[in-house]
């Protein structure tokens, strides 16, 4: 186990690497910019500026500065658009926003998701199972830039009872809307996996002697058969954990977070460089931890799976 | 105002009626015309982007000037209607014979928000820094406009910082040497480029001291906290020279990305101000008739034609270029579908322009079945038409509103003159990029005033501006420009100007801007509706009381 992690791990850095050269094709390959702006600058300005940035560099040499500045240093640059931030402020500042509202979106996605889905399979074919998958294919039909306003228009405009926005140090009334509009497709999704799967496992030899043995329901279900039904749920809810706490572009710019979403949005539009760097590198550090987590919690929960 | 503040307004009335101790309000309790004021003054708008910094030397975008004129002070300030000046860290000047030599008298009083007084030093600091290659400012040009002695030289770095033309006489007298005379240049002593810095702060704290912890600054505000990406809010500065007639103690801005977004929340009662979405004017002003306003603002909207060598070679016949700019009816453009009391444009400068005579060209006069007809002959005689149609691509950044103009304009062209167009919307630095490489064919633009005066935008029709994105030429637009520079009444060369673009047509006006806003009914009274420009100043607002 320990050889496996430490192996995953060095798989890692190269993969990194090749995430932070094809960033950084992709970035230089669009058109423009960060000190584009409608009036173009003097030839002399835009010189100065790029001399100050590194950008009169060859691409090589930045490339290679960046990675040392981050390994050595962990020094992500300065941002171009801000002058008085670096990366490091701007992740420091937006991170903690939709880490917050990702946590709670993932625990409400996960508790209302697996419930819903444990219980219709476990009353399949029934008013609770209909229900239920109505729900779920209605929430997944109702995508988070549809939800998002409506959500305003109900409980900020009609109601009066929460602000339509902004996050204020994270105070509970900012936080419940962009967790219900962020969970909810998250949420549909674990519950259409847990019914399904929790079906399949349902029908297995196991369980029908654990039912044969005069076992409860109640503790077939939750002894028996949730954990192997929850396999699926696992591998889904690596990268969509990943998903809800680097945030949703949408959710931030609807309900003005301040998060990362918003400025991964802005740092594009605007090319600062470093901002879009920064971000996708966090982002990708997530995904591939969140995914060898995920590896590691297979291994506790399937006594099959041995690395 | 807010509901929040109106919560809070009722609460404190209840404590001093509790109390029943005299309530003491840090402001006037009547505004300057002898209004009754709202207890609670705080105001609360939305923009739509973080702003770019709060440098004065640096900052380049409307939504960080705003903060940055409520910061800082310059020498002038401009006044509500924005057509005179106001004194600001500067009582007066005098003005050499020559016109090249201003010297100014600053206040003596003026202090920093640590104490420390505000003199001439300050402003020579300043400007030499917005001006050095070390900055880098994207500003660096506003210095160049400004005609300061050797500045073009200070900004490449061919000559020492000390070279250029702005000297402090004394604490108190500031001296400024132009290299030519330029009849404007007070008025372009209201931006922010110009205001003062703290030496020592800016020494001690580098890139960094623009952050609240750090800032200090001499306008009537200062900053309190700043949230990137969510807000900004800006404290009344109690040092400010003028603190006793500053009427509003906090203003907040929330960056509101989503423009509907924002206005629902408007309606909610959290903001007090907010842009209105394309084309939503009619109704809210139905709905909201107390809060919904709009009016002129110093920017136009037009589209450019590619003049280039290797441009199209339909655009090279002046005929088709006049034919297209007569076939756009800009009253259903401004009625229908923008609907937000913007004005048609049929010359380059917004009528708004201070000392600006609108000319009369041919077109203004006209009715639009009048220009079709004359459009359709003069296509025609271009050697366009049935068996030969005219197409073309016509392209714009990204946005709804864009999109609904290029939209109609296509339309009105293919019904008028059988022309084919393609629309093509390109997100903005790709936009730009292809603009300014001359990588289209028709192509949009919109240019906002830096300063009150018709060169603000007539200089981008000259040969060598950088702005000049259709690559026009004309040998005596140029020349007409360059005098107007130092004539006395400029008017006459502007009014020439205009007559020869209404003529030849590089650019096809299609509207003026008007801002057009929802606002708070108890601060409309004290807003600058009459300032073209915006330049709004928070020390001059104020809530009236609820009647």
């Amino acid at each position: 186990m320990f050889a496996y992690i430490v192996r995953r791990l060095a798989i890692a850095i190269p993969t990194i690497l090749i995430l932070v050269v094809i960033s950084f094709l992709l970035m230089y390959s669009a058109p423009g910019g960060p000190f584009n702006s409608e009036r173009p600058l003097p030839a002399e300005v835009m010189a100065n500026l790029e001399a100050k940035y590194g950008l009169d560099q060859p691409m090589w040499r930045q490339m290679v500065s960046y990675v040392w500045g981050v390994v050595t240093q962990f020094d992500f640059g300065p941002s171009f658009q801000y002058t008085d931030r670096t990366v490091n402020d701007v992740i420091a500042q937006g991170f903690p926003v939709t880490l917050t509202y990702g946590l709670w979106s993932a625990i409400v996605a996960m508790v209302v998701g697996v419930s819903l889905g444990v219980s219709a399979a476990v009353r399949q074919n029934s008013v609770l199972d209909y229900l239920a998958v109505g729900i779920t294919i209605g929430a997944q039909a109702l995508p988070n830039f549809v939800m998002a306003p409506i959500l305003v228009l109900i409980f900020t405009l009609w109601l009066g009872w929460l602000p339509g926005g902004g996050w204020n140090g994270g105070q509970w009334e900012y936080v419940i809307m962009p967790v219900i509009a962020l969970s909810t497709s998250y949420m549909a999704s674990i519950a259409r996996i847990t019914r399904s799967s929790m079906l399949e496992v349902l029908n297995s030899n196991f369980i029908r002697t654990a039912q044969a043995k005069g076992l409860p329901m109640r503790r077939v279900v939750l002894r028996h058969a949730l954990k192997p039904a929850l396999l699926p749920v696992l591998s889904y809810l690596g990268p969509a954990m990943v998903g809800m706490i680097t945030g949703s572009v949408v959710v931030d710019i609807i309900f003005s977070t301040g998060g990362i979403g918003q400025f991964f949005v802005n740092s594009a539009f605007n090319r600062d460089y470093a901002v879009i760097m920064g971000i996708t590198l966090l982002v990708g550090v997530l995904t591939i931890s969140f995914n060898l987590i995920v590896d590691i919690l297979y291994a506790w929960i399937d006594p099959k799976i041995r690395y | 105002m807010t509901i929040h503040n109106k919560l809070l307004m009722s609460t404190a009335a209840a404590m001093i009626a509790m109390s029943g101790v005299a309530f003491a309000e840090s402001h006037a309790m009547t505004g300057p015309n002898g209004e009754a004021l709202a207890e609670t003054q705080e105001f609360t708008y939305r923009v739509l982007d973080e702003h770019s910094s709060l440098d004065p030397g640096i900052v380049e975008d409307v939504t960080g000037s705003e903060v940055v004129r409520d910061l800082f002070e310059g020498l002038y300030n401009d006044s509500k209607t924005g057509a005179t000046l106001e004194p600001g860290v500067a009582l007066s000047h005098d003005v050499s014979d020559d016109g090249m030599t201003y010297t100014f008298t600053l206040r003596e009083g003026a202090e920093w928000s640590n104490g420390d007084p505000v003199t001439a030093g300050d402003f020579v600091y300043a400007w030499r820094r917005a001006a050095s290659p070390e900055l880098a400012s994207p500003y660096a040009w506003y210095m160049s406009l400004m005609s300061l002695e050797n500045v073009d030289e200070v900004i490449s770095g061919d000559a020492p910082l000390e070279d250029l033309g702005v000297t402090a006489i004394d604490d108190y007298t500031l001296e400024v040497r132009l290299k030519e005379p330029l009849p404007y240049f007070p008025q372009m002593l209201t931006h922010a480029t110009t205001f003062p810095v703290p030496q020592s702060v800016v020494e001690e704290h580098g890139d960094r001291w623009t952050r609240p912890e750090n800032i200090v600054s001499n306008g009537a505000y200062v900053l309190e906290e700043h949230v990137p990406q969510e807000r900004s809010v800006r404290v009344k500065n109690d040092m400010y020279w003028d603190a006793e007639n500053t009427i509003v103690e906090r203003v907040t801005a929330l960056v509101i990305n989503d423009e509907n977004q924002a206005l629902t929340r408007f309606l909610a009662g959290e903001l007090d101000r907010t842009e209105v979405p394309a084309g939503q004017f009619p109704r809210l002003k139905e709905e909201h008739p107390d809060e919904a306003i709009s009016f002129p603002r110093l920017c136009n909207y037009y589209y450019t034609f590619n003049l280039r060598e290797d441009g199209p070679e339909a655009f090279k016949d002046q005929r088709v270029r006049q034919a297209l700019a007569l076939a756009v009816d800009r009253n259903v453009i401004v009625e229908n579908v923008l609907a937000g009391g913007q004005s048609p444009a049929y010359t380059f400068t917004p009528a708004a322009t201070a000392n600006f005579e609108v000319p009369g060209v041919e077109m203004a006069g006209m009715t639009q079945q009048e220009r079709n007809a004359k459009a359709q002959d003069l296509l025609a005689e271009a050697g366009y038409g049935a068996d030969n149609p005219l197409s073309f691509e016509m392209v714009y950044n990204t946005s709804d509103a864009h999109r609904s103009v290029a939209v109609a304009m296509s339309q009105m062209w293919n019904q008028t003159l059988g022309v084919e167009t393609t629309l093509a919307n390109m997100e903005w630095q790709t936009f730009l990029e292809a603009r300014n490489n001359g990588d289209f064919e028709l192509a949009r633009g919109a240019w906002c005033g830096d300063y009150n005066e018709a060169s603000t935008f007539l200089d981008l029709l000259q040969t060598n501006s950088g702005y000049n994105d259709a690559k026009y030429s004309n040998a005596e637009v140029d020349q007409l420009l360059a005098d107007a520079k130092t004539a006395e009444d400029p008017g006459a060369n502007y009014t020439q100007v205009e007559q020869i673009i209404a003529e030849e047509m590089p650019v096809i006006p299609v509207y003026h801007y008007a801002g057009v806003y929802m606002m708070d009914e108890n601060l409309i009274p004290s807003w600058p509706v009459e300032n073209v420009q915006q330049n709004w100043y928070s020390k001059d607002l104020y809530f009236v009381a609820d009647e």
